[in-house]
């Protein structure tokens, strides 16, 4: 099988207008050999799960940077819960203060990627998992 | 998650979404057992209608499926999507943003999309995306449209794939004779000019419709109409999906559809075939077949040479 790749479905939810940040990923994860499905602004959490779900996503990521994503994410774990899709890697970048990220990795996040973290870190750490669970 | 394809296959036809796009995932990454899978479903695919949508980057592909399918679905008809996108010659990368223009359907179980990256296929699809189609239509799905990579002048794959082809224009492509260059021209079933509110939209309409009087007939005789469209707006949506309604009863009548099945299956055989032959040779005489690849590299052996030397190879 030697055309297996890494599929990662970007969102961001709600009414969080900068991108900035997200198509940064979305490059350097392409830029890392992933298959990166990009799916804009103003997702719902059942947006999200349904797109996931079709595209056959390993990987979630959500940008957040409006500050909500303490009402959004964990809606989010929920459906995908309830769509029998919670054996997908789930990570949050952006603003996000230290409390709020503790919480989202009890919640379930499997990792949080604050200001400043570098790219190449997230496509390792995406690869790292992809590697020991997927391969 | 489920990898028996059987399963999958058992599970996609009772409508389970997750197992339609796994199967759909082992068929595009050449998993060996996921042709029991394709198999499997293929006695209930052959029902849905295949919809080419194809066009140059830029011409507004994406959002006239969009607003295709909200057509198609305020008619009652469950819709897939396989929106084709490149991958990076360099490093096997993509970014898929077809989803971008297609968020109304986002939470609607009656559109499933499935974005495709092309993976170095030349022609405007992605690698499996027949396999993805048959897997579609056999889950029910009433009508699958199908949107090519943005393509130049000679990418027509999906003509091979589809039972009707629109190709989508817009005004200020370049100089009249963009229009009459074989190829896309004739693989046309229905001609789209999106964004007919910019100047030159009548201009475009008029070369297609010219060009389209020089060329040879087709075998059926249809004529392919040529629609205006404001896609942003779903402006002339309705006779698009009209007009595509009409091509459809027009292959039932003509003997056409027939004939575009028969094209669809002599070109998965022959892909098929290209593949498999190709992998098995060099699968069936692992160190001879590295040594002439070696030999190859080197300037030793020509290419063409090489090929015989590896097809002379008794495994």
């Amino acid at each position: 099988m030697a055309n297996r790749k890494i599929r990662v479905l970007l969102a961001k939810l709600g009414l969080d207008s900068h991108t900035v940040g997200i198509t940064v990923i979305a490059g350097a994860l392409r830029d890392a050999g992933m298959e990166v499905i990009y799916t804009g602004l103003r997702q719902t959490p059942d947006m999200v799960v349904q797109a996931a779900v079709q595209e056959d996503a390993d990987v979630i990521g959500i940008s957040s940077l409006s500050g909500a994503q303490m009402q959004h994410i964990p809606k989010l774990l929920d459906r995908l819960r309830s769509a029998e899709a919670d054996d997908k890697l789930v990570v949050v970048g952006g603003v996000i203060p230290d409390e709020d990220a503790a919480e989202l990795k009890a919640a379930g996040v499997d990792e949080v990627f604050t200001m400043g973290a570098r790219t190449e870190d997230i496509a390792t750490f995406i690869r790292t998992w992809w590697e020991a669970e997927r391969r | 998650m489920e990898r028996d394809p059987i399963v999958l296959a058992e599970r996609a036809l009772g409508g389970h979404q997750g197992a339609g796009a796994r199967l759909i995932r082992m068929l595009e990454e050449g998993d060996e057992g996921a042709t029991e899978g394709l198999r499997a479903v293929l006695p209930s695919a052959g029902r849905a209608h295949l919809l080419g949508v194809t066009g140059p980057p830029g011409a507004g592909k994406s959002t006239l499926v969009d607003r295709m399918a909200a057509e198609y679905r305020r008619r009652g008809s469950r819709v897939g999507i396989i929106a084709v996108d490149p991958s990076s010659p360099f490093t096997g990368g993509a970014v898929l943003g077809d989803r971008v223009r297609m968020h109304d359907h986002a939470a609607d179980p009656g559109v499933f999309i499935r974005s495709m990256a092309t993976r170095g296929q030349l022609g405007g699809l992605a690698r499996a995306t027949f396999e993805a189609t048959t897997v579609l239509d056999a889950m029910g799905y009433d009508v699958v449209l199908i949107e090519t990579v943005g393509v130049g002048q000679d990418e027509v794959d999906v003509a091979d794939l589809a039972h009707t082809t629109v190709v989508v224009s817009i005004p200020g492509m370049g100089d009249d004779v963009q229009a009459i260059k074989a190829g896309i021209l004739e693989i046309a079933d229905l001609f789209v000019v999106n964004k007919a509110d910019l100047p030159g939209a009548d201009r475009v309409a008029k070369h297609i419709g010219a060009a389209l009087h020089m060329r040879a007939a087709p075998i059926d005789a249809w004529q392919p109409p040529i629609l205006m469209t404001e896609a942003e707006r779903a402006g002339g949506i309705v006779d698009v999906i009209d007009g595509i309604d009409a091509h459809r009863a027009h292959l039932r009548s003509s003997g056409g559809l027939d004939r575009k099945v028969i094209r669809r299956r002599e070109r998965v055989f022959h892909d098929v075939l290209r593949e498999r032959a190709a992998a098995r040779a060099l699968a069936c005489a692992p160190r001879q077949g590295a040594e002439i690849l070696s030999a190859m590299r080197s300037g030793e052996l020509d290419p063409y040479t090489a090929v015989e030397a590896l097809l002379g190879v008794e495994a």
